[in-house]
């Protein structure tokens, strides 16, 4: 399956996300010392309810444990950011 | 005898007031994610001490263990772990990290050169 691929459903098992997107940025970092080593580049928005008594830490690591070894392996990188829907739905409302 | 690399990591971080675990150094981040959190932090005027994880394997490993997060940079202030880049932006998004290091420097005689 594809990385990307893989990190969504994943996600999506694990936070049951409202709304969940997953970008592969690994073709921005090639050549990079990451990148030769096999590891992508990722970037993820995700907003579940999951998140919603967790500090920032702590909804990270919960993101980290749901995808598991990967971090070791197939993901060298991933930029997060973990909302609640109450959190997304102010940011949507500010940017309008 | 073996390396006690959990009790320098501990010892370290106790140390120094603002810590960051990066790839490169200051000058020369070797990872867009480090440059990142050098400039955050650059940007607040205060002083940090760094650790090149590239020139220390083993210390790679131990930091991840160590803050139980899987990635670099990772960034310590008074001993406290902050995050990673996503965080440490945000924070500095929101001024919270200039709030933050207000703080952790208050009364040390050491001031934000600004």
């Amino acid at each position: 399956m594809e990385r990307a691929k893989w990190i969504e459903s994943t996600l999506q098992r694990a936070l049951q996300p409202q709304h969940l997107v997953v970008e592969d940025e690994s073709a921005l970092h090639a050549g990079h010392a990451g990148a030769a080593s096999g590891g992508g580049h990722f970037r993820a928005l995700i907003v579940s309810d999951a998140f919603r008594g967790l500090d920032r830490i702590a909804r990270q690591r919960a993101v980290y444990a749901a995808l598991g070894d990967a971090m070791r392996t197939t993901i060298h990188a991933l930029a997060l950011r973990t909302l609640t829907p109450d959190e997304w739905a102010a940011q949507e409302a500010d940017s309008r | 005898m073996a390396r006690e690399i959990m009790k320098e990591i501990h010892d370290e971080i106790a140390k120094n007031k603002v810590l960051v675990y990066m790839k490169g150094t200051p000058s020369f981040p070797m990872c867009g994610f480090s440059a990142a959190v050098v400039e955050a932090l650059r940007d607040t005027g205060y002083p940090f001490a760094h650790v090149n994880i590239l020139e220390d394997q083993e210390k790679r490993e131990g930091i991840k263990a160590f803050s139980n997060w899987p990635t670099i940079p990772q960034i310590y202030v008074d001993g406290k772990f902050v995050g990673g880049c996503d965080i440490l932006r945000e924070l500095h998004a929101s001024g919270e990290l200039q709030q933050m290091l207000d703080k952790a420097f208050a009364g040390s005689g050491e001031s934000a050169k600004a």
